[in-house]
């Protein structure tokens, strides 16, 4: 039983909810950009937001591309730098822990202003709170990882998600496996967060996939659209 | 050099009595939904004020508008575009809902549902963001409407730079005007440069400023960017919105909302035809006051047959060439030189001018306050209106004020002079520079004011881009997604949210 269910949610869910992530943002960019945003409330209050919004989001982009890395670099290429799997595990709890404290003080606050404040409460959608505190669920998961991996500090354990992960995106069946026998905990944050990426398209969250790097590459400022370029009826 | 033509347009602040039609007509038309309740995408400020939204003209405060920098060159003032993307997650300049005001409405129903009471029932405010009691309301889209509140607070306003305060206060009771404002459909946009979406643009045809509503992101940035407040966050959306110049009635050949609604006949559509390849050299002006010179110099004589011969090469159509010859916003800006742009010292080359008014003039003179040159008053002897008003229109180079106002009196002068005592008074057209006919003239578009005079639109040739049939049968104009006219229903990705205000109105 045990090995159906691990099977079921390491092995067959990560798929659901990839697919549900990539279709679903594609459909909602293609039909529904008038709902494509970033939501923000700043407009009707800012306190709480500057410090809220700025921590929350610069933590959790570091603890975001710090998994990116982590877990979807070969280990092979650490190996291949000498990195040991110990010093690697270090850096990560080092790194994703202070990242993690950011993102914590943040999301505190901003849960506390969507909550108690009237104006942003009154015009937060179910879907907006419900995300953020799926988020703040997650984060706290996040963090107490920290203290079962305190537990085993020679990176085995982690290796086992860097294997799990890969072989999820290499289409390895047997992917599930590295990961049936960890902590409950991180069953949990791995759950919860390929639920996050089922809940993605139908949340504010499509956002992150316009940060709007683009302009870094604008030449010049000015922006004019002709009517002459669209083809002439041809 | 590379000829486009936009739809520009001039207000005669003279001629402003401040009724407000203009703001609530395009009110009623752009604003009347949930999320822009508080946006006004025209709105009438008295001045001497701080206005709509609190203060909008200290640059200090909001960062709006360009920046020279050392090098010659202009950035926008909320920063390089790393800095606009590093702000992106909580944006320093960006002002609260509570800088322009926390709409409201009003228990109405209770006036008709009110059980017996005592006292007569009211109808008392409700927040149209929490649909909450709103005990006080402590703000408006016009809370200095005819000089209201103290002037201590009002005398913060920007424009009273290098005027004396203790000077000022003596005009308090004389010295009053309104302002209408509206998006300034700019040359040098500063909302467009500071969107890191790309969502907001100037369109070649006819120059109207647009945010593609499907690719804003809520970024917010355009808010802080434009130095006249003149974009909105709506936070039902998501999305910014902006004045949209009445495109929809422009491609008609119809003028503007708020323009057609003028009871007061102020305000004037007309082409003006521009030199793009000289916006940017214009825009980075070094010395602020020369700045109003150098938009002119964008401009380009419709007359002027290499113009012409250029601006058919460049693809615009005939009947606009036709229509600038005509354009009143030409003649008033370039031929008479007595309407202005709003804050050039901006650097977004705005395209709504002004006719800067009379009023505090005429009252002086009334009051005898000030000296006479001959049968007009000597607009120069009164520094500190003309000071405010060159603050106002041409970062604070007063002679074209001065000569604008006096062209103006002029134009009275000669009229009184023919109509009243039947004489001709050539001198007087002399003394302002100008000849009897062009008095004549002036006089017809600014003081008759016929709607063909002040509205001379050229229809939008849509038959060069687009092949009408495939238009046929389709949905036309509509806000949000295609067809659906704005109107989001419940989807796979979630509902619109609901209205925080129910109507009929609950009474506790």
């Amino acid at each position: 039983m045990a090995d159906y269910v691990n099977h079921l949610l390491f092995g067959w869910y990560p798929y659901l909810c990839l697919t549900v992530f990539l279709l679903g943002s594609w459909v909602r960019f293609d039909r529904e950009q008038y709902t494509w945003r970033s939501g923000s409330s700043q407009l009707l209050r800012r306190k709480q937001l500057m410090w809220g919004s700025n921590l929350f989001h610069v933590g959790i982009l570091v603890i975001f591309l710090g998994h990116c890395v982590g877990l979807l670099t070969p280990i092979a290429i650490f190996d291949a730098l000498g990195i040991s799997h110990s010093f690697k595990q270090m850096l990560a709890i080092v790194v994703g822990g202070t990242a993690g404290l950011m993102c914590l003080v943040g999301i505190v606050l901003l849960t506390h202003r969507r909550l108690t404040d009237p104006r942003i409460r009154a015009t937060s959608s179910f879907s907006d709170i419900a995300i953020l505190l799926i988020l703040f669920a997650q984060l706290l998961l996040g963090l107490s990882t920290i203290f079962v991996s305190l537990g085993h500090l020679d990176g085995h354990e982690m290796v086992k998600f860097m294997n799990w992960a890969q072989g999820v995106l290499t289409l390895q069946t047997d992917a599930w496996l590295n990961v049936s026998d960890v902590s409950p905990i991180f069953k949990l944050h791995l759950v919860l967060g390929m639920t996050i990426f089922l809940l993605f398209p139908f949340t504010r969250l499509v956002h992150i996939w316009s940060a709007p790097v683009w302009y870094f590459g604008r030449q010049g400022y000015q922006i004019v659209r002709s009517r002459k370029t669209l083809p002439a009826g041809e | 050099m590379k000829i486009r033509a936009q739809i520009a347009m001039v207000l005669n602040l003279d001629k402003c009595i401040g009724c407000h039609t203009c703001s609530i007509t395009c009110k009623n038309v752009w604003t009347s939904r949930e999320g822009v309740e508080y946006a006004w995408f025209n709105n009438v400020e008295t001045k001497p004020g701080i206005g709509y939204p609190k203060d909008w003209e200290n640059q200090k405060k909001w960062n709006g508008g360009w920046t020279r920098k050392a090098d010659g060159s202009i950035e926008p003032k909320i920063g390089a575009k790393w800095r606009v993307l590093a702000n992106i997650f909580a944006n320093p300049d960006l002002p609260e809902i509570d800088d322009y005001y926390e709409p409201f409405t009003f228990d109405y129903e209770h006036l008709q549902k009110a059980p017996e009471l005592e006292a007569f029932p009211t109808a008392r405010p409700r927040s149209l963001i929490t649909g909450e009691r709103m005990e006080k309301i402590e703000g408006g889209p016009n809370w200095e409407e005819i000089l209201g509140g103290e002037f201590s607070k009002r005398s913060a306003d920007y424009n009273f730079e290098g005027v004396q305060k203790q000077m000022y206060g003596e005009f308090e009771n004389t010295f009053m005007m309104y302002l209408p404002r509206l998006c300034e459909h700019c040359l040098n946009p500063a909302c467009v440069a500071s969107c890191p979406s790309g969502a907001i643009y100037k369109r070649e045809e006819d120059g109207v400023v647009l945010i593609d509503q499907d690719k804003c992101r809520g970024w917010r940035m355009c808010v802080s960017g434009c130095p006249y407040k003149k974009i909105y966050y709506n936070w039902s959306s998501g999305k910014s919105e902006k004045c949209i110049l009445c495109y929809p009635r422009l491609e008609a050949g119809q003028p503007t909302v708020c323009s057609e609604t003028c009871v007061g006949r102020i305000r004037y559509l007309g082409v003006i035809l521009y030199d793009a390849d000289r916006i940017e050299a214009a825009a980075s002006e070094k010395d602020e006051k020369k700045l109003y010179q150098a938009q002119l110099k964008v401009f380009l004589d419709p007359n002027d047959p290499a113009v012409i011969a250029q601006a058919r090469a460049d693809g615009v159509p005939d009947a606009w060439l036709e229509a600038a010859k005509r354009s009143p916003v030409w003649k008033m800006a370039m031929d008479w030189k007595i309407a202005f742009p709003l804050h050039p010292e901006y650097r977004t080359l705005p395209m709504v001018w002004y006719v800067p008014p009379l009023s505090p003039i005429q009252s002086a003179a009334e009051a005898g306050k000030m000296g006479m040159d001959g049968a007009m008053p000597d607009v120069r002897s009164l520094r500190i209106p003309l000071r405010y008003l060159a603050n106002l229109l041409t970062a604070g180079d007063e002679r074209p004020v001065a000569l604008g106002l006096e062209r103006m009196l002029a134009m009275r002068a000669y009229m009184r002079s023919k109509t009243i005592d039947g004489v001709i008074d050539e001198k007087i057209a002399a003394q302002v520079g100008m000849t009897p006919a062009e008095i004549e003239e002036m006089y017809q578009i600014m003081a008759i004011a016929n709607y063909e005079d002040r509205f001379v639109i050229p229809t939008a040739h849509r038959e060069s881009s687009e092949d009408a049939l495939e238009l046929r049968g389709s949905c036309g104009f509509s806000f949000g997604n295609g067809c659906s006219g704005g109107e989001t229903p419940v989807n796979l990705f979630g509902g619109p949210k609901k209205p925080s205000v129910k109507t009929p109105m609950e009474v506790e």
